[in-house]
C-alpha cells in the first residue's frame, strides 16, 4: 500500500466514522463505532510509522481543484453559521471577525482564484508529521474511547444538560480528521481550512453544556482563534500578491524561499499559532475552555489542537532562526512560560492548574521554536511528545476523580491514595512525567538549557527556565503531596470505574514510562533524521547521560519494591498534633469541648503569584513583543 | 594506578563510602564551633555519629508505612546525585537528581498528614524553589567559563573560575545557607535545639527513618561543599581553604541572625539569583560574545 | 555502652504547675549547664525523643495529652517526673481537677524531687534515666514483645 493512501485514509476515515456517529442513536452502537474506529485510526497511525519512518520527506500530488472549492464552500457555510450564532448571542467581536475573515477569503478567491495554478503537491509527510500523527492517532483515539464512559457518567451527574452525545462524538471525530489534515497538508490553503475546522470544533465542544459560562467561554475562544485565522488569511494574501501563480502557497516552497519572502507570512502564521497555542495575550481562552467536558480538555486543549499552534511555529522555525522577529515570538513564549508557571501555583482548581501548565509548556515549545536553532528544534519536538502523553493522562485522571469525589478542587483530593489507590498512582506517574527526573519533561528541560546556552541571546531563556522551572516544581509537588497524604478511615471508591476507562488510563500511564525509556530510540529514528534534513546537522543527548537516566529510571521502578521488605507488623502512631489526640477520623476536641476536623490546606501564595498580579503585566509585555514583531514585518513589506 | 575508564566509578564508590564519614564530621565540627560561639563546651566531635547510631537502635515508629519508601528514596537519590557529581557527571543531571531526592523528602512529610509535617513540607518546597534558580545559574555560569557541564572537565580546568563568577559565587553561598538549614533561612527544619515548628518536615519520622534522613544530610553536605570546591578547582589547597572559610561563615551567619519568614527567604533568594547571578552571567556573556568573539 | 546513652534526646511537657520546674528544666539547657555536652538535645517532638520529662501534675484536661505524647515516642523510652507535682500532685493534689502525679497515666521511671527541682538534680535524674534506658533497650532486643506494653498500666 502506498503511503499516500494511508494519509488519505487517516484524513477521511474519522470523517466517515463521524457521520455514522451522528446517526447512531443507541449507546451500544455508538460504543462499538467509537472503539472500532479508534482501533482503526490507532493501528493505521502505527502502520504509517512502520511504513514511513525511514522515508524522509515525501510529497504527493492529489488533484486539488475540487477540494479547494469544497473547502471554500464549507468555510463560508461555517462563517454564515457563526455569524448567525454571534448575532443571536450578541457577540459582536465574533461577528466582526467572521465578517473580516469571510471578506478577506472572498477577496482572495476573487483576485487570485484564476491566477493560482493547481499546486502539484498538496499532501506531504516527513518524520515530524509521523510524530504528530501518532499523537493524534493514538492519544486522540484513546481519549475518544475514554470519552464514551465519561460522557455517560457526565450526563448522569448533570441531568440539566441536554444529552447531545451524537453531536459530541461527531465533532470529536471531525476534529481528528481535521488534525490529520492539518499535519499532512502541504498546501497552506488546506492548512488554513483544517485550522479553521479545529477552531470551530473547539468552539462547539467548549460550549457543549450550553450554560451561560460555557457559551461565553466558547465565544472567547472563538474570537481569539479567529484573530489568528484573520492573520493566517492575511499571510495567504501576502504570499499570493508576491507570486500570483500561488506556487509559494506550498509550505515546502515557502520555507525554502528565504528570509526576505518568507518572514512576513511566517510572522503572520506564527501569530495565528500563538493564538491557537493560547500564548500570553490570548491565554485566557484556554483557561476558560476548562468548562468543557474533560475528554475535550484532554484532546483539544492539551494534547492535540493547541499542539497545532506550536506545530506550525516549529515548521517555520528555520525561517525564524536568527531573526529579530523570531526572537520576539520566542520571548512571547518565554514570558508565557514564566508567568503561567507562576500563576499555576495560585490555583486550586485541578483543571485550571493543568490548563496553566499546558500554556506554560506550549510557551516553552514556542520559545524553542522561535529561537529555532537545530538543537532547540529537537527539544521542541521532544516536548511536544512528552507533554501530549503526560498531560492527557493527567486530564483523564482528574476527570475520573471528579466524577467519583464530586469535585475538581485539589484541596478535596487529600488522601486520594487511600480512596482511589490505582488512580492516585497513575496521577503520581503523570505528574512525575511533568517535572521529575528522569521522566520526559525534565529531559527536555535539560536539553533546552544545553541548547539555549549555545543560541544567540539564549541566556535570557535559561534564566526564564531556571525561575519558571522551579515554579513548576512547586505546584506539582504540592499537588502530589495532597494526593499521597494518608488520612485513615477512608473508603475506597474506585470500583465503579468502567473497564474501558481503566484500559485507556493504563495505556497512557504505560506510555509515560515507556516513552521516557525509549526516547533515545524515538530521537534517532524520527527526530534526528528530520532535523538533519532541515539543518544538515543534528543533536542528541550523550550516551553516558542516557545510560545514567536509564539507571535512574530503573532505580525508581525498583524503589517501590522496598515496601515488600518491610516489617509485616509496623508500629503505627498517629501523626503528631502537639499531643492532641486524633483518633482515626482526624477529629480532635478543641476548646470548650467542640469537636473539630483536622483540615490541612496547601499554600497558594496568591499575593505573590496570583492571576490578578501577574496577568496584566504578562499580557502587556506580550502585546508589546508582538507589536515589535509586526512593526518589523511592516518594515519588510514597505 | 587505577585504569582511566574506571576512575569515575572509583570516585563514585569512594564518595558513597566516605561521604557519610566526612559529612558526619562536618556536622560534628559545626556543633562544636556553634557551641563555642555561644560560650558553651558543646558535644563531642563524634556526637552526630552517636545520634545516628542511637536512632538505628530505636524502633521504627511510622504514621504510614509509605514513609519508609519516601525516606529510603530520599537517601538513595541523594547518594546517587552526589555520586554522579563526584564521578564527574553532568552538572544539570546532578541538579535534577538532587531535586528529585528532595521531592521524596517533601512527599514523606506530606504523607503523614500532620499539621507540623505539612507546614514543614510546604516550607521545604518554598526553600527548593528559592534556591533552585541560583543552583542552575551556578551550573550555567561554570559552563560559560569552562565550556562544559561535566564536573570532570570543570574540575580539571586551569581557569580560576571564581574570578569569572564572583557574583555567582556569593549567590551560591547565600543559597547554601538555605541548603545547610542555617539561620536566617532554616524554615522547614533546623538543627537547633528549639524551634517553632517542632521539627518541620522531619516531625513524623522516628528512629531509623530519622537516622536515614540524617545520613542523607551528610551526603548532601559533602556534595554542596564539593560545588564550592569547583569554584577554586584550579588550586586545590586554596579550594580546601575556601570550603573551610565558607563553612565557617555559614556557622557565623547561623549564630548571629534570627530566622526570617518564608516571604523574605523567597524574595531574598530570588533577588540574589536575579541580580548577582544574572548580572554576573550577563557581563560574562557580553565579554565573551561581543568584546572578544 | 551503646549509642543510646550517648545521645539522649528529651521532650519536655508541663502539666498543671506553677512553671517553676519548667524554668529549671530550661535553665539546664543554658550555657551554664550546657547539657549538650552529654549529647542531650531538647527536641520538642516525642517522635524524636528518648526521654520524656514531665513537670507538673496531671489533670482531667491534660491526661490524654500526656498519654498521647508518651505513645508517640518510639521504644525504648523512659519517663522522668520532675518536681513534687509530677511525682504526687504536690500542692495541687487536692484540686478538684487534678488526678495526681504523672504515674497515674503513664509509667514513670525516675522521680526527681524538689519544689522546684534544681537543675543539678534534673541533670542527675536524666543521667539515672540513661541506665534504665539502656536496660530497656536490652530487654527490647531480647524480647521484642515485652517493651511494647500498652501505656497506662501503672494507673
Amino acid at each position: 500500500m502506498q503511503i499516500v493512501q494511508l494519509l488519505i485514509y487517516l484524513i477521511l476515515f474519522p470523517l466517515i466514522a463521524a457521520v455514522f456517529l451522528l446517526f447512531a442513536k443507541k449507546g451500544f452502537e455508538r460504543g462499538w463505532i467509537v472503539k472500532l474506529s479508534a482501533l482503526g485510526i490507532g493501528a493505521v497511525s502505527l502502520w504509517l510509522l512502520v511504513a514511513g519512518f525511514d522515508k524522509g520527506l515525501i510529497t504527493y500530488s492529489v488533484s486539488g481543484r475540487i477540494f479547494d472549492l469544497a473547502m471554500l464552500i464549507i468555510e463560508l457555510v461555517i462563517a454564515a453559521y457563526l455569524l448567525w450564532l454571534g448575532l443571536r448571542h450578541k457577540k459582536y467581536s465574533v461577528v466582526i471577525l467572521v465578517l473580516i475573515q469571510a471578506a478577506l477569503l472572498i477577496w482572495f478567491e476573487a483576485s487570485f482564484g484564476h491566477t493560482i495554478v493547481e499546486l502539484p503537491n498538496n499532501l506531504f509527510f516527513d518524520q515530524f508529521s509521523i510524530i504528530m500523527a501518532l499523537i493524534i492517532g493514538i492519544i486522540g483515539s484513546l481519549i475518544c474511547v475514554y470519552a464514551l464512559g465519561y460522557m455517560e457518567t457526565y450526563h448522569e451527574h448533570h441531568k440539566d444538560i441536554a444529552d447531545r452525545r451524537g453531536m459530541f462524538f461527531f465533532v470529536l471525530f471531525v476534529f481528528l480528521s481535521a488534525m490529520f489534515g492539518l499535519v499532512f497538508s502541504n498546501n497552506l490553503m488546506w492548512i488554513l481550512f483544517f485550522w479553521e475546522i479545529t477552531t470551530f470544533c473547539s468552539f462547539i465542544l467548549i460550549g457543549y453544556s450550553q450554560t451561560e459560562e460555557a457559551t461565553n467561554n466558547a465565544f472567547l475562544a472563538l474570537a481569539m482563534n479567529m484573530l489568528g485565522g484573520v492573520a493566517f488569511v492575511a499571510a495567504l494574501i501576502y504570499i499570493a500578491t508576491l507570486d500570483p501563480s500561488g506556487r509559494l502557497l506550498e509550505l515546502g516552497a515557502l520555507l525554502s524561499s528565504g528570509y526576505a519572502i518568507a518572514i512576513v507570512p511566517a510572522v503572520l502564521i506564527c501569530f495565528a499559532g500563538l493564538t491557537k497555542a493560547a500564548q500570553m495575550p490570548f491565554s485566557s481562552w484556554l483557561v476558560g475552555a476548562m468548562v468543557a467536558p474533560t475528554p475535550v480538555s484532554a484532546l483539544l486543549h492539551s494534547s492535540t489542537m493547541v499542539k497545532a499552534g506550536v506545530y506550525i511555529i516549529v515548521r517555520f522555525a528555520p525561517v525564524l532562526s536568527g531573526t529579530t522577529e523570531g526572537m520576539m515570538i520566542a520571548m512571547v513564549g518565554g514570558v508565557t512560560f514564566l508567568l503561567t508557571s507562576c500563576m499555576a501555583i495560585s490555583q486550586s482548581n485541578a483543571k485550571k492548574v493543568l490548563a496553566y501548565s499546558t500554556i506554560a509548556n506550549l510557551g516553552l515549545i514556542v520559545a524553542c521554536a522561535g529561537v529555532g536553532t537545530y538543537n532547540l528544534m529537537w527539544v521542541a519536538i521532544l516536548l511536544i511528545i512528552f507533554h501530549a502523553i503526560a498531560k492527557s493522562l493527567l486530564f483523564l485522571c482528574v476527570g475520573t476523580v471528579e466524577h467519583r469525589i464530586g469535585s475538581r478542587d485539589i484541596e478535596d483530593m487529600g488522601g486520594l491514595i487511600e480512596r482511589m489507590p490505582k488512580l492516585a498512582i497513575m496521577m503520581f506517574i503523570g505528574m512525575a512525567g511533568m517535572f521529575l527526573a528522569p521522566f520526559g519533561m525534565i529531559i527536555s528541560k535539560w536539553a533546552a538549557i544545553e541548547a539555549f546556552i549555545q543560541a544567540p541571546f539564549g541566556l535570557i531563556f535559561i534564566i526564564i527556565l531556571a525561575f519558571g522551572g522551579s515554579a513548576t516544581l512547586f505546584f506539582w509537588s504540592k499537588w502530589m503531596g495532597k494526593i499521597i497524604s494518608v488520612m485513615r478511615h477512608q473508603e475506597n471508591v474506585e470500583h465503579s470505574i468502567r473497564q474501558e476507562k481503566w484500559v485507556v488510563l493504563w495505556i497512557l500511564t504505560g506510555l509515560v514510562v515507556i516513552v521516557a525509556l525509549i526516547f533515545p530510540l524515538i530521537s534517532s529514528a524520527l527526530i534526528e533524521p528530520f532535523i538533519m534534513q532541515i539543518y544538515g546537522h543534528t543533536t542528541r543527548l550523550s550516551e553516558a547521560n542516557i545510560t545514567i537516566m536509564l539507571l535512574m529510571m530503573g532505580l525508581l521502578i525498583i524503589m517501590p519494591f522496598s515496601m515488600l521488605f518491610q516489617s509485616k507488623t509496623p508500629k503505627i502512631a498517629p501523626p503528631y498534633m502537639g499531643g492532641m489526640t486524633t483518633v482515626g477520623d482526624m477529629k480532635y476536641i478543641g476548646s470548650a469541648g467542640v469537636s473539630r476536623n483536622l483540615v490541612l490546606s496547601n499554600y497558594y501564595l496568591r499575593n505573590y503569584f496570583g492571576e490578578e498580579r501577574l496577568f496584566m503585566p504578562g499580557t502587556l509585555a506580550c502585546w508589546g513583543l508582538i507589536l515589535i514583531a509586526f512593526i518589523m514585518v511592516a518594515g519588510v513589506i514597505l | 594506578m587505577i585504569p582511566e575508564p574506571w576512575t569515575p566509578f572509583v570516585n563514585a564508590i569512594i564518595y558513597l563510602l566516605l561521604a557519610p564519614v566526612v559529612g558526619g564530621l562536618v556536622a560534628g565540627i559545626d556543633r562544636k564551633v556553634t557551641a563555642r560561639m555561644q560560650g558553651r563546651v558543646g558535644p563531642p566531635l563524634l556526637q552526630p555519629f552517636y545520634d545516628v547510631g542511637k536512632l538505628f537502635e530505636k524502633e521504627n515508629l511510622v504514621v504510614t508505612t509509605t514513609q519508609n519508601f519516601y525516606v529510603l528514596s530520599y537517601l538513595v537519590f541523594m547518594a546517587v546525585s552526589g555520586a554522579l557529581f563526584f564521578s564527574g557527571g553532568d552538572m544539570l543531571l546532578v541538579i535534577f537528581a538532587f531535586t528529585l531526592s528532595h521531592i521524596f523528602l517533601v512527599l514523606g512529610a506530606y504523607a503523614s498528614y500532620s499539621p507540623y509535617s505539612h507546614v514543614g513540607a510546604e516550607r521545604e518546597l518554598i526553600q527548593i524553589i528559592a534556591y533552585e534558580p541560583m543552583i542552575i545559574i551556578t551550573a550555567v555560569g561554570m559552563y560559560m567559563v569552562t565550556k562544559s557541564f561535566y564536573v570532570g572537565t570543570i574540575v580539571q580546568s586551569p581557569i580560576p573560575i571564581v574570578l569569572y563568577l564572583p557574583g555567582v559565587f556569593i549567590g551560591y553561598l547565600i543559597v547554601l545557607t538555605i541548603k545547610l538549614r542555617k539561620s536566617p533561612f532554616d524554615l522547614s527544619t533546623s538543627h537547633h535545639a528549639h524551634q517553632e515548628l517542632v521539627k518541620g518536615v522531619t516531625t513524623d519520622f522516628a528512629g531509623p527513618n530519622l537516622g536515614k534522613l540524617e545520613i542523607a544530610h551528610w551526603y548532601e553536605y559533602v556534595f554542596l561543599l564539593g560545588v564550592v570546591y569547583l569554584f577554586f578547582a584550579w588550586n586545590p589547597i586554596l579550594a580546601i581553604a575556601a570550603i573551610i572559610i565558607a563553612y565557617f561563615l555559614e556557622i557565623l551567619i547561623d549564630n548571629t541572625t534570627s530566622r526570617v519568614k518564608w516571604q523574605m527567604t523567597l524574595r531574598s533568594a530570588w533577588l540574589v539569583a536575579g541580580t548577582l547571578g544574572i548580572i554576573n552571567l550577563g557581563v560574562l556573556y557580553y565579554l565573551r560574545m561581543v568584546v572578544v568573539p | 555502652m551503646t549509642y543510646l546513652a550517648k545521645s539522649p534526646w528529651i521532650v519536655h511537657y508541663d502539666g498543671s504547675s506553677c512553671n517553676g520546674c519548667d524554668i529549671e528544666v530550661l535553665a539546664a539547657l543554658t550555657p551554664i549547664y550546657d547539657v549538650e555536652r552529654f549529647g542531650i538535645v531538647n527536641t520538642g517532638n516525642p517522635k524524636h525523643a528518648d526521654i520524656f520529662l514531665v513537670t507538673g501534675s496531671v489533670n482531667e484536661k491534660n491526661r490524654e495529652i500526656v498519654k498521647n505524647t508518651y505513645d508517640q515516642m518510639p521504644e525504648p523510652k523512659v519517663v522522668v517526673a520532675i518536681g513534687i507535682c509530677a511525682a504526687t500532685g504536690g500542692i495541687f493534689r487536692e484540686c478538684y481537677n487534678v488526678m495526681g502525679g504523672i504515674d497515674k497515666v503513664i509509667p514513670v521511671d525516675v522521680y526527681v524531687p524538689g519544689c522546684a527541682a534544681r537543675p543539678e538534680s534534673i541533670i542527675d535524674g536524666v543521667v539515672q534515666a540513661l541506665g534504665i534506658l539502656e536496660a530497656k533497650r536490652k530487654a527490647m532486643n531480647e524480647n521484642p514483645g515485652a517493651a511494647k506494653k500498652p501505656a497506662g498500666d501503672a494507673r
